[in-house]
């Protein structure tokens, strides 16, 4: 099961950190489909935030399709979700790795990486590439 | 973002309903012209500077006195808790339950001696040797005992630390998340109500100035950043502040034409202060009116 954090300084509002949370397990392999999500009352005893908050991400989840609720039992990841792009990760991860590399050798630091990456993920995004 | 600049009254029930309230201590009001409605299961915090009326909301929410004008209601029994925790000092933590049994009506003593016991309060101990979160936490049992629809709670975060406070807040959503309880508490630590209220009452100087579902009101506003000069038409200021040649504004609405302007959306703490800072804005529901 899936272990929520929260960052209270980031400035990102709370159901979307949820939501964000469970898309990176789906996307990671630590959540897969038919694993139940914490139930409400589990993550505000843990976390002490608005029940609301928590029931918020997850009608989000469901309108996007990730998970279901299921009456008296709780809400649950659905089957076929995240399978495809799972299976590529390995693939793309080494490509990514082998690039990451390469722009180190080059003189690339840290803050360069991650300004290049956005920027070319921002054009994709523009140009429907992404 | 809203479309709309309207922040939107309640579409669940109202668990508690104020109307045209004053109350005046003597020749002073304390309140005047109050009118709210905080719906059915919300948490919402009451907050504002001392003497902004935020006990007096509480008092004539939960019934404690009379106001000269206008009137409350609240949808089925409300529990209070003061701010100093009223509790017996030479009594145990058992002889509280057996107290509050004996001046209740209503009165579910089984789950309150559970939630001490899952609090790892030990039922002989005398109050008086409770720790501050202890005794915040047995006081609002006992308030929860009374199994109330809206449970009112004064400052109930002060002197508490910060430990102890996430413990608090714990305990009180849990039982959000059990049942339909409407929590109103008061705070004016605002960066402690962030993550834990969802609706927000702003009290000042005996006036309110904001109620409203706190996502609604954080989208409909924006914190603009900018140069001296720079147009803001199209939005409603609430209040600006001036360094040099920058200005820093918080406005409802959408995001100005000029681009010189740096707009974003604001915390809870910056829109609190934003109205605390400007006393003739206001947001409430049904009513345009934004003093610039």
């Amino acid at each position: 099961m899936i272990e929520f954090t929260l960052d209270r300084g980031s400035g990102v509002s709370t159901y979307l950190q949820l939501v964000h949370q469970v898309k990176q397990a789906l996307r990671l392999g630590t959540l897969r489909p038919g694993d139940q999500l914490p139930t409400a009352r589990q993550v505000v005893e843990s976390l002490a935030i608005n029940p609301n908050t928590v029931l918020k991400a997850y009608r989000e989840l469901e309108r996007e399709g990730l998970v279901e609720g299921r009456p008296g039992m709780g809400t649950f990841v659905r089957q076929g979700v995240a399978g495809a792009t799972l299976a590529e990760h390995t693939r793309l991860r080494r490509a990514l790795e082998a690039w990451v590399r390469d722009a180190r050798a080059a003189g690339l630091d840290q803050e360069d990486l991650r300004a290049l990456f956005a920027v070319v993920l921002a054009d994709a995004a523009k140009e429907g590439v992404a | 973002m809203s479309p709309g600049l309207e922040v939107t009254g309640p579409r669940r029930a109202p668990a508690l309903e104020v109307t045209g309230l004053g109350v005046r201590y003597r020749r002073t009001w304390a309140l005047r012209d109050c009118s709210l409605s905080v719906p059915k299961g919300s948490v919402a915090a009451l907050v504002g500077p001392n003497g902004a009326g935020k006990t007096t909301l509480m008092h004539a929410a939960v019934g404690l006195l009379r106001p000269a004008l206008g009137g409350v209601r609240v949808a089925g029994e409300a529990a209070f808790v003061a701010q100093d925790k009223p509790l017996y000092e030479s009594f145990t933590v058992a002889e509280m339950l057996v107290f509050g049994r004996r001046t209740n009506t209503r009165w579910d003593g089984a789950a309150a001696a559970d939630r001490l016991a899952g609090l790892g309060i030990p039922p002989g101990r005398k109050v008086g040797a409770l720790s501050g979160g202890q005794r915040a936490q047995v006081a609002v049992t006992l308030a929860l005992a009374c199994r109330p629809d809206l449970l009112v709670l004064d400052e109930p975060l002060a002197n508490l630390d910060p430990l102890a406070r996430h413990d608090v807040m714990r305990s009180i959503m849990a039982e959000v998340a059990e049942r339909e309880l409407t929590v109103l508490l008061s705070s004016h630590v605002v960066s402690d109500l962030e993550e834990t209220c969802d609706w927000l009452v702003v009290l000042n100087g005996g006036r309110l100035q904001v109620s409203g579902d706190i996502e609604e009101l954080l989208d409909g506003h924006l914190v603009l950043t900018g140069p001296d000069g720079a147009s803001a038409a199209g939005t409603r200021v609430v209040g600006a502040s001036r360094t040099g040649r920058q200005v820093t504004m918080l406005v409802r609405g959408a995001p100005p034409l000029d681009p010189r302007w740096q707009a974003r959306r604001p915390g809870l703490e910056e829109l609190v202060m934003g109205y605390l800072r400007s006393p003739e804005s206001a947001a409430l529901p049904g009513l345009a009116g934004v003093g610039a």
